[in-house]
């Protein structure tokens, strides 16, 4: 037997820890390398278990790895802050209100996605004029180095090093979290606000990437062990690993960086138009503009959607998408076995002729053409909390 | 007679048909298995060569013919219930059964105190 997985040990070279390296190995999870960092792709629980704990009652998550930072502006308005970030990411910033939260990209010059982010626009009056920024963990040092590189004069990037941050996700994460958090339960999905957690200061926003209700909870470095181990002793609650989350943001049809997203693809290929606001999509001013609203007007020349196999074997990513005719129209970017579906999900780009849903595809798998068809993202019915 | 490849394949030998497996130590290392691709039965295979593929949430692996030889039969109850491979990978999670061409072929696996041996050593 051969293993081919995505987690493959490498050897030598300094992994970094987080803050709650600690309490992963003393779960009994198992450790992979990933963006640099040791992490947990599973619990003695497995990805299964701790997949289906987050769909019905809560699941924990360490994702301390990904990048905070904020941006500040010199005068202290937002206009200022957000008109600098406007210049390298396509959605509405300037009209993101306090305590809002909003799902963004940034672009490069071909409006093709260095990385995909979260802004925040505080809730309090004394963060005007700053916004918080959550990246990818693999981008990270390089978001950092174009961000502050392309910054105007009176706008500057500060790194949050000494942050964790860890997520509560599923039915029962706000029944949890408002036991520790007083005025968790009113915030609706994508509000952000700072807080106590049993006394402790913390940042926390409603959302996620599992498709699930929920929180991130960003907390200083040293108070990051009380929290978790708060949340994991709750009975509710289930420590998840990098395994699970893989599989909950495939079945919630969210892209994952440097498989559904990358440098070549368009947000408008990538299905993420939603994201960016009207004033915008008109007005242009993002890098990449030019590509982006031809893309808009005209529609682009390939499309992601979401991918069902027929029968039960997965569909990895890579694998060929081809038509019934059998000429090659796309490839899977991110596909395995959904839990709560219960068999094979996928999603992955195809010519944009083949994009509409119960189009029938054939997917190459091991010199075999087997059967599938396009379907409407997500494969499960999100648990958002719209307030 | 019990026998075992470095690949994480157990052979169970009765006459001159083996029944072919993954061990427990493979199936741990995969996590839930959620799919098995069974050869044909009257496919000839080769020692070392590609006979089946075990899906686990994350990964497809291969699985190797340990010996030489025809499958005769295959598990076809692992296309309902795949998690038979993490419930019971040395009993009812069996892959399939291989006609044997050569039976000195076995001298070149392991018998099970090797094997625990070459685990405790990954």
């Amino acid at each position: 037997m051969a293993e081919a997985d995505d987690f493959s040990k490498v050897k030598g070279g300094e992994l970094l820890k987080t803050p709650l390296h600690a309490q992963h190995v003393a779960l009994g999870a198992r450790m992979v390398p990933f963006a640099g960092y040791d992490m947990p792709v599973q619990y003695p629980a497995g990805i299964i278990k701790e997949h289906t704990a987050t769909r019905t009652s809560a699941g924990l998550f360490d994702v301390s790895h990904m990048g905070q930072a904020v941006l500040k502006a010199d005068d202290g308005s937002h206009e200022t802050v957000a008109k600098a970030l406007e210049g390298l990411i396509p959605a509405d910033v300037i009209g993101l209100e306090h305590g809002r939260q909003r799902y963004s990209q940034l672009l490069n010059a071909d409006g093709g996605i260095l990385d995909d982010l979260m802004v925040t626009r505080p809730a309090s009056a004394d963060g005007e004029g700053t916004l918080l920024l959550v990246v990818n963990a693999a981008c990270k040092e390089a978001d950092y180095a174009h961000i502050a590189a392309n910054l105007p004069a009176g706008v500057s990037l500060e790194v949050l090093n000494d942050k964790a941050l860890i997520a509560i996700q599923g039915p029962k994460a706000a029944d949890v979290t408002a036991e520790h958090v007083p005025g968790a339960a009113d915030m609706a999905f994508m509000d952000a606000r700072s807080g106590t957690f049993d006394g402790i200061e913390v940042h926390l926003s409603r959302s996620g990437y599992t498709g699930e209700d929920g929180y991130e909870i960003s907390v200083s470095a040293q108070d990051a062990e009380k929290i978790w181990n708060t949340l994991a002793g709750d009975e509710r609650v289930m420590p998840v690993g990098l395994g699970a989350r893989d599989t909950l943001r495939l079945e919630a049809g969210l892209c994952l960086y440097g498989h559904d997203i990358d440098e070549t693809t368009s947000p408008v290929e990538a299905g993420l138009l939603w994201s960016i606001g009207k004033r915008r999509r008109e007005e242009g001013g993002f890098p990449g503009a030019d590509r982006i609203q031809r893309e808009i007007a005209e529609g682009p020349s390939r499309r992601r959607v979401g991918i069902k196999p027929s029968g039960r074997a997965p569909a990895r990513e890579g694998t060929v998408v081809a038509d019934t005719g059998g000429s090659e129209i796309g490839t899977v970017t991110s596909g395995g076995f959904g839990p709560t579906v219960g068999g094979p999900v996928a999603m992955g780009y195809v010519g944009a002729g083949y994009a509409k849903p119960a189009t029938p595809l054939q997917l190459m798998l091991r010199g075999r053409a087997e059967p599938a068809e396009v379907v409407k993202l997500p494969f499960v019915p999100p648990g958002f909390h719209r307030g | 007679m019990l026998r075992f490849t470095k690949d994480h394949e157990w052979v169970k030998v009765d006459g001159d048909e083996a029944t072919v497996g993954i061990t427990d130590y493979a199936q741990s290392q995969l996590g839930d298995v959620v799919y098995v691709e069974l050869p044909d039965v009257g496919r000839s295979v080769k020692a070392g060569g590609e006979a089946a593929v075990v899906e686990s949430v994350k990964a497809a692996s291969e699985v190797y013919a340990p010996l030489t030889g025809e499958v005769s039969a295959v598990n076809d109850a692992l296309a309902d219930s795949p998690s038979a491979v993490n419930d019971d990978p040395e009993g009812s999670g069996w892959f399939m059964k291989i006609k044997l061409a050569d039976k000195s072929e076995l001298d070149g696996l392991m018998d099970e105190d090797a094997y625990k041996a070459f685990v405790d050593e990954q």
